[in-house]
């Protein structure tokens, strides 16, 4: 009998497994669970109900338009966090996790009132015929709010870690700044990137505190999934709510498979070339 | 692995008894309400708590929860154990006798007036001068007007303002049931926002000055108007609204559960004795004793009210109204 060379491997195993069974997929296989009960025929109806698909559709473009900015504007923050020194950069870099912090309902009142079309944002916004609040793009941006932190906190401690030899050399070889973020510093951040995208895609796509304020709520138009499954709750249709749940939850299961799947692909052509 | 045995026992053990209350000699009781009662029920319990100390000796502590009508009955159908409940709808009631077993089905026979102590009924608020001179329902289902009113799928006090409206579409077609969603279908499609709660549209009315007028519970209409006495808020009545009866009713297999069966009957019984319904008329809320209203009802205007009744009761509104594919979806015909 060989001794295993980790020493307490199954225990470790065992406990993970009992732990991650318990927290995660328990609740998890209790939606699905409760969705039984819904008939086939029932199940097909509200799922194709054009209110049903419209939610859908703004749920996760909507989440994934807010996931993309985050990319956009977490990779340029955590850039500025790690290559430069200024004052009040400590704080600054707190101030990134509020989002994690601050209750949802906070948040979406909070921006509903600062984008709403009498607030500091959205009334000049609104003089140029742009309205935010009740609108997709009110979403977005509620969503964005909540999802930026997953991305800055993935991506910096990669740059930080990044061989400063490496962009170093390329200057000396005479490449631009934005060469050098383009070849070098973008490329190797791009597994963190991606995985700071699949986070806040994820969190945004069950995200229901802060976009029902900023919303409007209006059905086939600003109405997201998770508040179709509260609507359900509200008459007592456990199961349709359930069911809706259910298939919000493969959908989301799938992105994030596809978007690791990919995200290891793009390791392995970096690691090859 | 042992330690984090012991921490997880520790913590289900100090979850656990969360549950089990009424120890010793004080007595407490969980009143789960709805959102605009919070401040009706800060002032009745510790009016409640006099009174039954006066009568038994006994301490009696009112713990309250606060929630969206619907989301509370859910709570208590999983297993909150309310002594009573004080909830926006007897739908929400009915939910709760429907699926679990901790509430009699007959449980609206078992107090008078249907077992609501207090009323009230559905106004506008305007802005000051009322400057889109919006009279009654036509006013608000006009174009260029914005309303500012909850979603009734998720909201009980929104299934009211849309059954206030619906009555008076019927009232002034002759019953005709067409023109009646004619009227609604604009009043929905004059709105800003449908806001999840009626405390969130408030909100969204006075905090972020949407809309020309609110559809709001009368009692959330005076409590707007005195929290904002500077904004001159002017409270428009309807010529036809309908009276909401907000239900009350003993959870008996929690009481009985719990010991508290004999002060969870009386707490709702005193709310209709006449100094409890002096304090739900200064809160905001129509008293069911006339000779209280005679003498604190000047605030209430008079209007022609329909009641849950005229539509068959709350079983058969709601499956007419905002069931799935019901008028509510219909309005929103998609």
């Amino acid at each position: 009998m060989t001794r295993d060379p980790i020493p307490g491997r199954v225990a470790a195993l065992a406990a993970t497994s009992a732990i991650v069974a318990l927290v995660v997929v328990v609740p998890l296989a209790a939606v699905v669970w409760a969705a039984h009960g819904v008939a086939p025929a029932r199940l097909a109806s509200l799922l194709v109900a054009p209110r049903t698909l419209a939610a859908f559709g703004l749920t996760f473009g909507a989440s994934a338009a807010a996931s993309l900015l985050d990319v956009l504007l977490g990779v340029w923050a955590a850039w500025v966090l790690t290559t430069r020194t200024f004052p009040g950069r400590a704080l600054l870099d707190a101030v990134v996790d509020m989002p994690f912090a601050l209750p949802t309902a906070v948040t979406g009142i909070t921006l509903a009132t600062l984008y709403g079309p009498h607030g500091w944002i959205g009334a000049p916004l609104l003089q140029h015929g742009i309205r935010v609040a009740y609108t997709p793009l009110g979403i977005v941006l509620a969503l964005a709010f909540v999802g930026l932190p997953f991305v800055v906190r993935t991506v910096q401690p990669v740059l930080a870690d990044l061989p400063r030899d490496l962009a170093d050399a390329a200057r000396g070889l005479g490449a631009s700044p934005l060469a050098v973020a383009r070849r070098i510093t973008i490329p190797l951040a791009l597994p963190a990137i991606a995985t700071g995208f699949a986070l806040s895609f994820a969190r945004t796509l069950g995200e229901y505190g802060s976009v029902v304020f900023i919303a409007g709520n209006f059905p086939g138009r600003t109405e997201i999934v998770p508040l179709l499954v509260l609507t359900h709750l509200e008459e007592y249709d456990q199961a349709g709510a359930a069911a809706i749940a259910t298939v919000m939850l493969a959908a989301a299961l799938g992105l994030v498979l596809a978007i690791n799947a990919l995200q290891r692909h793009v390791v392995r052509v970096h690691a090859g070339a | 692995m042992n330690r984090i045995v012991v921490a997880l026992l520790a913590v289900l053990l100090a979850v656990a008894p969360a549950g089990a209350r009424a120890a010793g000699g004080a007595i407490t009781l969980l009143n789960v309400s709805y959102d605009p009662t919070r401040e009706l029920y800060a002032a009745y319990n510790p009016l409640f708590a006099a009174f039954w100390k006066r009568k038994t000796g006994q301490d009696v502590t009112v713990r309250q929860s606060h929630g969206g009508s619907g989301a509370q009955a859910r709570a208590v159908i999983e297993g909150l154990e309310a002594d009573v409940v004080t909830l926006a709808l007897a739908y929400d009631v009915d939910a709760v006798a429907q699926n679990s077993s901790v509430l009699a089905r007959d449980w609206q026979r078992r107090l008078p007036d249907a077992s609501s102590p207090y009323t009230s009924t559905i106004v506008f608020v305007v802005r000051k001068g009322n400057p889109k001179h919006i009279h009654d329902w036509s006013d608000v289902a006009r174009s260029g007007v914005s309303v500012v009113t909850p979603n009734p799928k998720t909201s009980g006090g929104a299934r009211w303002n849309f059954l206030a409206a619906y009555a008076y579409g019927l009232k002034r077609n002759h019953n005709d049931e067409t023109k009646a969603r004619t009227l609604v279908a604009q009043i929905y499609k004059n709105a800003a926002v449908l806001d999840t709660g009626a405390r969130g549209s408030t909100i969204s009315f006075s905090e972020r000055q949407i809309g020309d007028v609110l559809i709001a519970w009368e009692n959330e209409a005076f409590f707007l108007q005195r929290t904002s006495p500077r904004e001159g808020y002017e409270i428009i009545v309807p010529s036809v609204s309908i009276l909401a009866e907000p239900p009350v009713a003993v959870v008996d297999g929690n009481a009985r559960k719990h010991g508290t069966e004999a002060v969870a009957q009386a707490y709702l019984q005193f709310l209709y004795s006449p100094e409890a319904q002096r304090l739900a008329c200064r809160e905001g809320y129509r008293p069911r004793l006339t000779a209280v209203l005679g003498t604190c009802g000047t605030r209430f205007a008079r209007s022609d009210l329909v009641t849950i009744a005229n539509f068959g009761g709350w079983q058969a509104a709601q499956a007419k109204f905002f069931a799935d594919g019901g008028v509510y979806d219909q309005v929103y015909g998609r």
